[in-house]
């Protein structure tokens, strides 16, 4: 791929300020994620009995208040977005990973290998799979590698085949064909120049596909089937806070919040990203 | 169309045949059962139990019983919930559910295309902007954090709407719960909507209806809407699909009694029937909305009928 298409993307990219206003929050927020244990002196599990589900404020040690156990909920709101981002980024790059393999070779190979793939593909995406997952993670027992199999495993479908599509379009073109013909094997061609070409949807999809992770892992949390207590991500703590509402609506605010501008920013980040490469869902 | 149709439902048969198999050696697989107390129970009373509902005998007869049971409509009982069949608990809670879905499913489709035509139409418009800012933060945000934002400000804060409840017959409990659920497949279709019109609007036909001075109402629903609408029939299998994981956590967050609390509930309960019946049920009304899509496809778009 010219670098050429990057730089021209890259400029229309930082052309678009709801596109680079929603990268400043995401790192602005990934910044956060991480120092929150810096700022703030009090530990994730540490019981404060005498600020039990304090309001927020600057008086006292606990910035966003505490919740009804008194844990600091500045570093439990952290937290929650750093197990989110971990999860998004760490499930994101696993079902990239299998969605490119699966993807490539179903398109590059074609015939009847392509035909068998893809109805594989087919039956997986018409499965209620978010069912499955929850009668997975209830069933096999809610340990962490569950729950990331069971994101992956939803995740890798859609990159699976917008890859295929990619690759079906570009497969028949000269460069490949004279990749071919100089005797390059069908891995060498599909590392060397396929899998370069259709970089650009993938880095789409790829970042639309992260808060589609982060959005599953908190549905799951909040079910009470994903991140176990003590620790925290944005879904625990938005199901503690939606039944404190009317008691103490800032356990609720601070993780609702965070979690809706996580997923505005990194979607708004992908759809500038979509119009920057120009890519088209090749459905 | 008749045949197509038959063709179809043909199709959907094994699918649900190879969903319920899957759930069906899954669960008795899982470790732990459903009489598992925090205090064992008696190996006599357990072995009772194991009888009474037919856990004694081998994997292979119990799928066989329970295949009997589903084709004749039968559910079985549940593990958990003493004298109730898994029918007679769906029976209770559907009803709820299904008027939450069917609620939220027309409010997105009744606002959500009106929204993205009028996008269309004042395209780079500072409405269009809000159109398309509105259909962002809808795709984004969860219903599970909607609804207690929503119960925290009209609730909470205005006193307004009650912020959790039932009471048969009254909508005020529901308002909350539906613009939740809507929220997300209304962006979804809103967006979609846009994008079918505004391809809609360039295309030579419609150039023709304006040239001939048709007035815009009549160019709009005679002629652009209804290609226009093919991206969004597309996208309502998915849709449902969407309400209904949604309804999952709306319901519990709302105190509805609806039916989404079994599948959760008796999943942790290891109620294998009725995680069973809940697993059919739903996979059932997604293959049934696929069918939809097909009949509303070919019915909007007349090449997809030749091309049958």
């Amino acid at each position: 791929m010219s670098s050429g298409l990057w730089r021209g993307a890259g400029r229309r990219l930082r052309a678009n300020p709801a596109a680079m206003v929603a990268l400043a929050v995401i790192v602005v927020l990934v910044m956060l994620a991480l120092a929150a244990p810096l700022l703030n002196p009090n530990s994730i599990e540490a019981l404060d009995w005498s600020q039990v589900a304090t309001a927020p404020g600057v008086a006292h040690a606990h910035w966003f208040g505490t919740d009804r156990l008194g844990r600091d909920l500045f570093v439990r709101t952290f937290e929650g977005a750093r197990t989110s981002l971990a999860v998004g980024l760490l499930a994101g790059a696993v079902s990239l990973t299998l969605g490119m393999g699966f993807g490539t070779i179903a398109g590059y190979v074609g015939g009847r290998a392509d035909y068998l793939m893809m109805r594989i593909i087919e039956i997986l995406s018409g499965l209620p799979l978010v069912f499955f997952v929850i009668f997975l993670t209830v069933i096999l027992g809610r340990n962490g590698y569950v729950l990331y199999a069971s994101l992956v495993a939803i995740s890798w479908l859609t990159m699976a085949r917008i890859v295929r599509g990619q690759t079906l379009s570009i497969r028949r073109q000269e460069f490949i064909e004279a990749a071919v013909a100089t005797g390059g094997s069908p891995a060498r061609v599909i590392i060397k120049h396929i899998v370069p070409n259709v970089l650009g949807p993938v880095a789409v999809y790829a970042t639309l596909m992260v808060p589609q992770i982060i959005l599953v892992e908190s549905f799951l949390s909040f079910l009470g089937l994903g991140t176990q207590e003590p620790h925290a991500s944005l879904g625990t703590l938005v199901a503690e806070g939606a039944g404190e509402i009317e008691a103490a609506p800032w356990i609720l605010l601070a993780p609702g919040i965070l979690l809706a501008l996580l997923l505005v920013s990194l979607n708004v980040l992908g759809d500038g990203l979509r119009d920057a490469l120009d890519v088209r869902d090749p459905g | 169309m008749p045949r197509y149709l038959l063709k179809r439902l043909g199709a959907a048969i094994p699918t649900l045949f190879i969903i319920v198999t899957l759930s069906f050696f899954i669960t008795r697989w899982a470790p732990g059962g459903p009489f598992d107390e925090e205090r064992a129970l008696q190996p006599e009373i357990m072995a009772n139990l194991q009888r009474a509902y037919g856990l004694d005998r081998s994997v292979w007869v119990q799928y066989t019983r329970y295949l009997r049971g589903l084709a004749h409509g039968d559910f079985g009982p549940s593990f958990r919930y003493k004298n109730f069949t898994v029918s007679e608990l769906i029976a209770q809670g559907l009803p709820v559910t299904l008027e939450l879905g069917t609620l939220a499913l027309a409010i997105a489709l009744a606002v959500g295309i009106p929204l993205g035509t009028f996008a269309a139409l004042h395209r780079h418009s500072a409405m269009d902007s809000v159109a398309i800012s509105l259909a962002v933060l809808g795709i984004a945000v969860p219903p599970f954090v909607v609804l207690p934002l929503l119960g925290l400000v009209f609730g909470v804060a205005l006193h307004w709407l009650p912020v959790a409840g039932w009471e048969p017959g009254s909508i005020r409990y529901l308002v909350l719960p539906v613009i939740a659920l809507a929220l997300s497949p209304l962006a979804y279709i809103a967006r979609l909507t846009r994008g079918g019109m505004l391809e809609t609007l360039r295309s030579p036909f419609i150039r023709t209806a304006v040239a001939k001075g048709l007035p815009l109402k009549t160019i709009l629903t005679r002629h652009a809407l209804r290609p226009a609408l093919v991206p969004v029939t597309g996208y309502l299998a998915p849709a449902v699909a969407n309400i209904m994981t949604g309804s999952l956590v709306v319901e519990s967050l709302a105190g509805l009694p609806g039916i989404g609390r079994y599948l959760v509930q008796g999943a942790l309960n290891r109620d294998y029937t009725l995680v069973l019946g809940m697993v059919i049920l739903y996979s059932s009304v997604l293959i049934a909305m696929g069918l939809v899509v097909d009949v509303l496809h070919a019915w909007l778009d007349p090449r997809v009928r030749f091309a049958q």
